[in-house]
C-alpha cells in the first residue's frame, strides 16, 4: 500500500492505495467520481480522459501513485459551482454530440485540453486529428465536431476560464 | 494486473540501485506501453521504479551540432519544442504523430527507445540520424543499440538518460498509419548529412527497424525523389500479418521513402 495526496477536482484528497490502483479506478471506485468512464482494455478509446496537472491523460494507462501530488480534474470538476455547465458541456447539449454518452466525458475533457494548447479558432481537421485518441460507437464524430467548434469558440467569449489546472 | 511493489527514486543511482535490490524489477517511464502491457498480464514486475521523479532526465538542449533530449522528455514536448522544430523539424514532426494526444502527453523518447517496438516511430530517427544513446553506464551508438523485436543492447540495471542526435542537413520522416493502432505500417525516415545519407526503416522488418541501404546507393547519387524510380525493394525479411502482406510493405517502403526525400528537400 502507498499513501498518496493529491488535488481532485479544487479538493486536497489522502488516501492509501494498491500500487496497482489505476488512477480511473481510484477516482471511481474510491472517489465515487464516476463521471469518469472506462470504455476498453487496451489504452485506446480515451473514454477515461481526464487531465493531470493541466494535461489529457488516460486515466486508465496511470496508476493513482503515479498521480501523487498532482492536481487531477474530471468531467465533474467542469461545471461551476452553482452548476452551469461549462461552455464546451453546453455546446455538446446544444449541438446532439452524443446519443449514449458514453464517450462524452472523455470528449469534452479532451475537446477542453485542446482548447488549452491550440486556441479557440479551431478548425474542422484540426479537431478529427485531435480526437484521434477518442473513440465514438454512435455518433459518427459529426456533431462532435461541431459541438467542439462551437464549444470552443464559446470558451474565447469570455466564459469561465478553463478548470484545467 | 497482477500486485508489484512502487518506489519513485530522485536519482539515477538510486533507481538503479532499486533495481538491482528487485527481484524482478522495471523502469516505468510514460506507462503507455508498460502499464498496457501488465494490464493485459503479459509483463509482471515485482518492482516498479518510476523514473518520473528522477533528477536531470527531461529536457530539451542544443550542445554544439547535435540535439540532446532527455530520456523522460514527453513525446508532447518534443513535439511542441521550438528548438526541436528548428534544428531538426522531422524529429518534431515525428513526436506529433506518435499515438494521440493524451499518450503524447505521456509517453516518453526514453521509453519508446528501451522498448524497441518493431513499429515504434523513435527507433527510425535514432538510426537514420546517428544518434547516440546515453545511458548510467556508456554510450551507444543507435547502430548497436536495436538488436531485433523488443530487444536492445541495454542490460539490466541500465538507464537511458539522454539521446543525442546529430543535427542533418536535410530530414524528413513520411508514416504510413494502421488507421486502429496508429502505429506505423511502414515509416521511412530519411537524413542526409554531408555524403552521408540514411533511409531507416520501421513497422516493416520483421527483425524491426533497419536501413534500407538499397535506398541509400540511389540516393547518394542525387538525394532527390526522382532517384529512387524503379528501385525495388525486396519482400524477405520484411513482415506479412492481416493488415499488409511483405510484397505490398516493400512497395510502401519505397513510396514512403520518395515522401520522405520530397518533404526533406522541400525545405
Ligand atoms: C494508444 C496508443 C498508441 C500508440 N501509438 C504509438 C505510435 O504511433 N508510435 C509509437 O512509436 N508509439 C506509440 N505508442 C507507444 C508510446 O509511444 C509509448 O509511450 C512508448 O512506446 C513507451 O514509452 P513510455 O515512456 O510510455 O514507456 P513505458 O511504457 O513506461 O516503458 C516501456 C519500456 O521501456 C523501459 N524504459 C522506459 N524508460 C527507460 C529508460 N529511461 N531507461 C531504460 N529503460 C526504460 C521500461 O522499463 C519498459 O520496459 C502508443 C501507445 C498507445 C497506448
Ligand atoms: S478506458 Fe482508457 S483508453 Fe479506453
Ligand atoms: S455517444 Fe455513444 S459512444 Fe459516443
Amino acid at each position: 500500500m502507498a499513501n498518496i495526496t493529491l488535488t481532485v477536482n479544487g479538493k486536497s484528497v489522502s488516501a492509501s492505495v494498491d500500487s496497482r490502483t489505476l488512477l480511473v479506478s481510484f477516482l471511481r471506485d474510491h472517489l465515487r467520481l464516476t463521471g469518469t468512464h472506462v470504455g476498453c482494455d487496451t489504452s485506446q478509446c480515451g473514454a477515461c480522459v481526464v487531465h493531470v496537472d493541466g494535461r489529457a491523460v488516460k486515466s486508465c494507462t496511470m496508476l493513482a501513485v503515479q498521480a501523487d501530488g498532482s492536481s487531477v480534474v474530471t468531467i465533474e470538476g467542469l461545471a461551476s459551482a452553482g452548476g452551469d455547465l461549462h461552455p464546451m458541456q453546453a455546446a455538446f447539449r446544444e449541438h446532439h454530440g452524443l446519443q449514449c454518452g458514453f464517450c462524452t466525458p472523455g470528449m469534452i475533457m479532451t475537446a477542453v485540453d485542446m482548447v488549452n494548447r491550440k486556441g479557440s479558432a479551431l478548425d474542422e481537421a484540426t479537431i478529427r486529428h485531435e480526437l484521434e485518441g477518442n473513440i465514438c460507437r454512435c455518433t459518427g464524430y459529426h456533431n462532435i465536431v461541431k459541438a467542439v467548434e462551437a464549444g470552443a469558440a464559446a470558451m474565447a467569449g469570455g466564459a469561465q476560464k478553463v478548470a484545467a489546472e | 494486473m497482477y500486485a508489484f511493489s512502487y518506489v519513485s527514486p530522485k536519482t539515477v543511482r538510486q533507481a538503479a540501485s532499486a533495481l538491482a535490490k528487485a527481484e524482478d524489477g522495471k523502469f516505468l517511464a510514460g506507462g503507455q506501453t508498460l502499464l498496457p502491457t501488465m494490464k493485459q498480464r503479459l509483463a509482471a514486475p515485482s518492482t516498479l521504479i518510476d523514473l518520473a521523479k528522477v533528477d536531470g532526465l527531461s529536457g530539451i538542449e542544443l550542445k554544439g551540432r547535435a540535439l540532446v533530449i532527455g530520456a523522460m522528455t514527453r513525446h508532447a514536448d518534443v513535439a511542441a519544442s521550438a528548438v526541436v522544430q528548428q534544428a531538426i523539424p522531422a524529429l518534431a514532426s515525428l513526436a506529433a504523430g506518435i499515438g494521440d494526444p493524451a499518450v503524447r502527453h505521456r509517453g516518453t523518447i526514453g521509453g519508446s527507445i528501451a522498448n524497441n517496438d518493431p513499429a515504434a516511430d523513435y527507433p527510425s530517427a535514432a538510426l537514420a540520424l546517428g544518434a547516440t544513446i546515453v545511458t548510467n553506464k556508456r554510450k551507444i551508438p543507435a547502430e548497436e543499440f536495436f538488436k531485433g523485436l523488443f530487444e536492445t543492447a541495454l542490460e539490466d540495471g541500465e538507464i537511458i538518460v539522454k539521446v543525442s542526435f546529430p543535427i542533418p542537413s536535410k530530414a524528413a520522416y513520411a508514416k504510413f498509419r494502421n488507421p486502429a493502432s496508429r502505429y506505423a505500417l511502414a515509416g521511412v525516415f530519411v537524413a542526409k548529412r554531408g555524403s552521408d545519407v540514411r533511409v531507416a526503416v520501421t513497422g516493416a522488418g520483421s527483425n524491426g527497424v533497419f536501413r534500407a541501404t538499397v535506398l541509400e546507393d540511389a540516393l547518394k547519387k542525387r538525394f532527390s525523389p526522382k532517384s529512387l524510380e524503379g528501385v525495388t525493394l525486396p519482400a524477405t525479411g520484411l513482415n506479412g500479418d492481416i493488415h499488409a502482406s511483405p510484397e505490398y510493405r516493400a512497395n510502401l517502403i519505397v513510396v514512403m521513402a520518395k515522401r520522405a526525400v520530397t518533404a526533406a528537400v522541400g525545405k
